[in-house]
């Protein structure tokens, strides 16, 4: 048979979900935010709650997420996203609200806005993109940065003394009574991508449940930012990432 | 026995050469084309179609979403 | 206090001027109040929360964290078409600029209240009007108005409620109703307005299309951002914003003349100020000195001609203010000049008292004459 042949629509086991439109995403090759959209698309459809959903983007490397999942989106200031929500997901009970953030808007300039949003039990979703660094405005230092990571804030690499300690944000949400699902996964490979889709659905799932807070922390990589190749961002994200940001649910309620 | 046979086809414009795919295939089918797509890209092609067995893996780990997959028992 | 009935007639009632808004706010169909305590104002949220309007309306009323989330919830409210709501005092203003700033450029509708506080930083909690220029000129980042309306009454702190949502929606801007210690503490006769129904979604789909509601799958998503990384896009957005300031400039200007008709001297003042001043004109009068009071309603849009017009009319105006002198730049730019234009004013939490007024009147304006 030749791959012409099986180039069929009855052989098809894979495509692009609708959610996710024909523009294309304006982030670096090998980026990790472009798996997670294809991730949410994928649930959005699955859940068929396309008509539904309305969601947060944030500031940083994914404000422009509205352009790419064709759901309503509202777009908010540096870190404010979970307030938007919270006003959003009181408002209109029935419809999946979820805010997209990255690790500086989330654990840095969004902090209060995240702890209270989780701490109320908001019924949300927070997708949290934790790369270690803020790509957009060119790899500087993010709360989530490593100890040693060098950034352009942090040429020689962050210490403790100077720059305090990376954030383990996700570790303390887990302990707020309104969360009911905190887990840290990556995209890294096909496992790992199957695990935090069937991770994003169930935040999802919760949030309709009105079970509480969900987030789903994504460790990722910004290749751009670290200065390597795609692949070798990958193996030194699960070499030094993943011992200070092990994956795997740190509550499930 | 059953043989089971795959095809994928790359959105060429949507590809950004980043490689993902290459790395994740586990029959080694991909490859980046020496060929640029419009915006300079080497985008991602098969070069061993022969091997592919539809697993779908290049396609998971795409961050553009620009990989298709067909699979067939033959 | 009993909870009031819902009922569609107006209903005569004794209360504080931030009871009033709480009051006005649910019975106009507001649907969420997002705040942050602070004195002067916190009867406002106490009052929605004592009403439990979630149990008749619908309303939602939340207390957030910071006065930077409550605005942010107002964004998100916004968003989605909703009727909402915040309120806060002088520094909880300062905190929210940023939210402001958003709302204003993404062109949403809200009603956000600041009862002014003496500043600056943390300051007193005495009545003042300094964050006048603040509230006129932006506050935030970037190039835009706020639709600024200046109660004096516990009753105008009722009707501008209902009338601050309307011109917010009508113009799809926030709109900011600044008052001040004075009109939020005391208590006063108040006339509420009857209940009206909360928007239902079919009425928000088809009044304000852009609501993120959910996308239905006949129509695109509508995305809600101030964002636009390409400067002839925003120019464009700037110069929509603009357009639709000189529209409201020219359509809802609101002012009030007291003892106008035969001035030859002219005070201006707003919100407490202008009561104080009216007893002041009424002593002048007494004492044969023909003064009149232009107070006005809307701060932006500011009532430019009928001042420019009173320039030919009388000898001096006097503006009087709690503060260093503010509102007196606006009259100064209506008048250009034309006749003598000074400031009198108290700082720090002081409101005036009408015989200082009258005293400036005579000193700075009269005598020259």
């Amino acid at each position: 048979m030749t791959t012409t042949e099986i180039i069929n629509p009855e052989n098809l086991v894979y495509i692009k979900p609708k959610v996710l439109n024909d523009n294309p995403m304006h982030y670096c090759p090998g980026c990790s935010h472009g798996v997670v959209h294809k991730l949410i698309a994928e649930v959005i459809e699955e859940m068929d709650y396309q008509e539904k959903t309305i969601a947060i983007a944030p500031v940083g490397c994914a404000v422009f997420a509205y352009k790419y999942l064709d759901i309503d989106w509202q777009q908010a200031a540096h870190g404010r996203a979970p307030a938007l929500a919270t006003a959003t997901k009181r408002l209109l009970p029935d419809r999946l609200v979820f805010t997209y953030q990255g690790d500086g808007d989330l654990a840095a300039i969004g902090t209060a806005e995240t702890i209270h949003a989780c701490n109320r039990g908001e019924n949300i979703a927070i997708i949290f993109i934790n790369n270690g660094i803020y790509g957009m405005t060119g790899g500087q230092m993010a709360p989530t940065t490593l100890v040693g990571m060098k950034s352009s804030t942090s040429p020689n690499g962050r210490t403790v003394p100077l720059n305090g300690n990376p954030l383990d944000i996700t570790k303390l949400l887990a302990q707020l009574d309104g969360t009911c699902y905190v887990t840290r996964q990556s995209v890294h490979n096909v496992a790992n991508v199957r695990k935090a889709k069937k991770a994003i659905r169930k935040a999802f799932e919760n949030s309709m449940l009105g079970k509480g807070t969900s987030i789903v922390e994504v460790v990722s990589t910004c290749n751009s930012g670290w200065k390597l190749s795609p692949a070798d961002s990958n193996t030194w994200m699960v070499e030094n990432m993943f011992p200070a940001y092990p994956l795997g649910d740190l509550k499930d309620l | 026995m059953a043989k089971i046979k795959g095809a994928i086809v790359v959105n060429i414009e949507r590809c950004k050469g980043c490689n993902l795919c290459v790395v994740a295939c586990p029959s080694k089918v991909l490859s980046l084309n020496n060929e640029a797509n419009s915006k300079g890209y080497n985008y991602s092609y098969m070069e061993d179609p022969d091997s592919c067995v539809g697993c779908s893996a290049c396609a998971y780990v795409c961050p553009d979403a620009c990989i298709t997959v067909y699979k067939v028992r033959v | 206090m009993s909870n009031s009935k819902k009922t569609d007639k107006e209903e005569v009632r004794l209360m504080k001027g931030n009871e009033a808004i709480a009051h006005a706010a649910i019975r106009c169909g507001c649907d969420g109040y997002f705040g942050y305590p602070i004195t002067p104002q916190s009867e406002i949220m106490e009052t929605l929360m004592e009403q439990e309007p979630w149990n008749t309306t619908g309303m939602v009323v939340l207390q957030a964290e910071s006065e930077t989330s409550s605005i942010n919830m107002v964004y998100g409210a916004a968003c989605c078409g909703k009727k909402s709501m915040t309120s806060s005092s002088s520094p909880g203003v300062s905190l929210m600029q940023e939210g402001i700033s958003y709302i204003a450029c993404a062109e949403l509708p809200c009603v956000i209240v600041n009862v002014m506080r003496g500043g600056p930083g943390l300051g007193t909690i005495q009545p003042s009007q300094a964050d006048y220029y603040q509230s006129v000129k932006g506050g935030g980042h970037g190039d835009y108005k706020l639709i600024t309306l200046a109660p004096a009454s516990v009753q105008e702190m009722a009707d501008h409620t209902v009338l601050a949502f309307e011109l917010a929606f009508k113009y799809c801007t926030p709109a900011l109703i600044l008052a001040d210690g004075v009109i939020g503490q005391m208590m006063e006769k108040v006339i509420l307005p009857p209940f009206q129904p909360r928007l239902t979604e079919d009425e928000i789909r088809k009044n304000t299309p852009w609501a993120t509601l959910g996308k239905p799958a006949n129509r695109k998503p509508n995305i809600i951002t101030s964002l636009s990384l390409e400067a002839e896009e925003m120019e464009a957005i700037n110069l929509r914003l603009q357009a639709k300031y000189r529209e409201i400039e020219k359509n809802e200007v609101m002012f009030e003349e007291f003892s106008c008709e035969d001035a030859e001297y002219l005070v201006v003042a707003f919100g407490t100020s202008a009561r104080v001043c009216q007893k002041a004109v009424e002593m002048a009068r007494s004492e044969g000195i023909k003064a009149g009071l232009l107070r006005p309603i809307t701060l932006f849009p500011f009532p430019t001609i009928a001042l420019s017009n009173y320039a030919d009319k009388v000898k001096g105006m006097l503006t009087v203010e709690m503060n260093a002198g503010q509102m007196v730049d606006d009259v100064r730019l209506a008048v250009n000049g034309r006749v003598p234009v000074e400031f009198y004013g108290r700082m720090g939490g002081i409101v005036p008292a009408p015989d200082e007024v009258l005293e400036a009147l005579k000193t700075k304006i009269v005598k020259n004459n």
